[in-house]
């Protein structure tokens, strides 16, 4: 088990490698399908001290207002990161991202971009919405709540031990791509 | 991390104890104008958006159990378990996708299904407003979420399937459909020559392969698949999310069809994508097939993928008025 904390170095990513356990700490930004493709279009500038070094978490997490105007996340896994696949590339290297967590994998444009920029995808368990949502600690802010959303909004979150697999690092390796790969082969053998 | 998590759902009389509803609440079914449905729908959705039925957790478990102790489709199977007693303990939602939310309506003669949708609707709102449920429903062109997971042309969401019967009971069904599963739903139409599928049991068969192979980890494996056979592009689709209610391990009626389900279970679980696609022996948790009439010109295959957290509930008024939930 590896223990990261952001912000994370290139070093520290350079030395991942696909199947790696990682207990995630600090600040994590969540974006999904509005903010990517307004991440890949208009390129706003105040995102970039805000993601520079930094995690980004494919989620739309369910939340609470609390009495005293803060924010609590009740449920927070991933959603499905390839519909982020035409942006993920260009953000990551726009903005210096050192990690993406999502579920499900990323196409062959995003493993380029993890490997140039240097960085990982890491993969969380789906519908495991209460169980992440725990380990999430804070609200620290919230980002384009009103133009996009609760569910598409720029969340800033502290997490603490957030459970994740490396599936896809910074040198080509992607386990999503070997089990397709396998699964594959054995379809055709069950259709033969 | 690798110890087996037992499931340790709270008891029926403990979610009781947290219910919206008074204490002995009762519909009056003998005045089915003035019935209203609006508190024990929120109390349903309450129940179905952090608790999942028996059946799929006992199909998590046993393929928790098949997996070899300490590797990652184990651990993941684990975790699905212990985040379904979380939820369940604290009632909060087990995914943060708390789906489309779909609604199967059967009823005597005598209710108002314009009455029944808005008071459910209003459920649906409440609900929202709880943290049960997130607002899962915006404009398709500028994403703008109404906030409230209302469709202001009432037309798609929440959804509703409306049946009249002939018994005195009120029915509701619900099932919230995330949308990662939703999207890898696939429908065919056969004969399929890239597949090399024909209009036989044999071609649907290569369907739903080639559809699972496609998914991998994408729907949240292990998943429960509808499938409908014939039908025609929208009876087919909307017959393959109803088979998704069927509780996994009952039998098909047809026996044929029931060998056929399960065989191809066990070829599916072969493919090694595992769950969330990490690899295992735990791909599929049942497939659900139906044979539709169709066209003779149209042979449609249509496959709804649910993914492991099938969040379904059925409410039942009772002859006697009486609530009965069955989670």
């Amino acid at each position: 088990m590896i223990r990261l904390t952001t912000p994370i170095t290139e070093d520290q990513v350079r030395q991942l490698k696909v199947g790696d356990e990682v207990l995630l700490n600090g600040r994590v930004v969540l974006s999904r399908d509005i903010g990517h493709k307004f991440m890949k279009e208009q390129k706003p500038e105040w995102l970039k001290p805000i993601l520079e070094n930094m995690v980004i978490y494919h989620c739309g997490p369910v939340v609470k207002k609390n009495a005293d105007g803060s924010w609590s996340f009740v449920a927070a896994g991933p959603t499905t990161s390839i519909r982020e696949e035409p942006y993920q590339a260009d953000v990551i290297e726009t903005y210096k991202v050192r990690g993406v967590i999502g579920k499900g994998g990323m196409g062959k444009k995003t493993s380029e971009g993890l490997q140039k920029t240097g960085a990982v995808y890491l993969h969380a368990t789906g519908g495991a919405g209460s169980l992440l949502a725990e380990r999430v600690k804070r609200v620290v802010d919230v980002k384009m709540l009103e133009e996009f959303g609760s569910p598409e909004a720029f969340w800033i979150i502290e997490v603490e031990d957030f459970p994740l697999v490396v599936t896809m690092d910074s040198h080509g390796g992607s386990l999503h791509e070997i089990v397709a790969q396998q699964s594959q082969e054995r379809a055709k053998a069950l259709m033969a | 991390m690798s110890e087996c998590v037992v499931p340790t759902l709270t008891s029926k009389e403990v979610v009781a104890s947290k219910s919206v509803l008074p204490d002995g609440w009762k519909a009056d079914l003998t005045n089915l104008k003035a019935l209203d449905l609006t508190l024990a729908v929120m109390e349903l959705l309450r129940r179905t958006t952090s608790r999942l039925p028996q059946d799929v957790i006992d199909a998590i478990v046993k393929g928790r159990d098949a997996e070899e102790e300490g590797s990652r489709a184990f651990n993941t199977l684990n975790d699905m378990v212990r985040n379904i007693n979380l939820a369940d303990g604290q009632v909060t939602p087990l995914c943060q996708d708390t789906g489309s939310v779909i609604f199967w309506v059967r009823h005597p003669f005598g209710l108002s299904q314009r009455a029944a949708r808005a008071q459910i609707r209003a459920a649906v709102v409440e609900a929202t407003k709880r943290s049960w449920l997130r607002p899962n429903c915006v404009e398709s062109l500028s994403g703008k979420n109404s906030g409230t997971n209302m469709d202001p042309f009432h037309e798609h969401h929440p959804a509703f399937h409306f049946e009249e019967w002939d018994r005195p009971e009120v029915e509701i069904s619900v099932m919230q459909k995330g949308g990662g599963c939703e999207n890898v739903g696939a429908q065919y139409r056969l004969p399929d020559a890239a597949l090399g599928a024909g209009r036989d049991i044999k071609g649907v068969r290569k369907c739903i392969i080639d559809a699972v192979v496609k998914a991998q980890g994408q729907g949240c494996s292990p998943g429960i698949l509808g499938v409908a056979i014939g039908g025609d592009r929208v009876t087919g689709y909307e017959k393959s999310k109803e088979l998704i209610l069927r509780k996994l391990g009952t039998a098909n009626a047809d026996p044929k069809m029931d060998a056929f389900e399960k065989d191809l279970t066990a070829d599916l679980n072969t493919l090694g994508i595992g769950p969330m696609g990490y690899g295992g022996v735990t791909t599929a948790l049942g497939i659900h097939v139906e044979e539709m009439y169709r066209h003779p010109a149209s042979f449609y295959v249509s496959i709804s993928y649910m993914c492991w957290s099938s969040r379904r509930g059925t409410l039942t008024f009772l002859a006697n008025g009486q609530p009965s939930y069955d989670l």
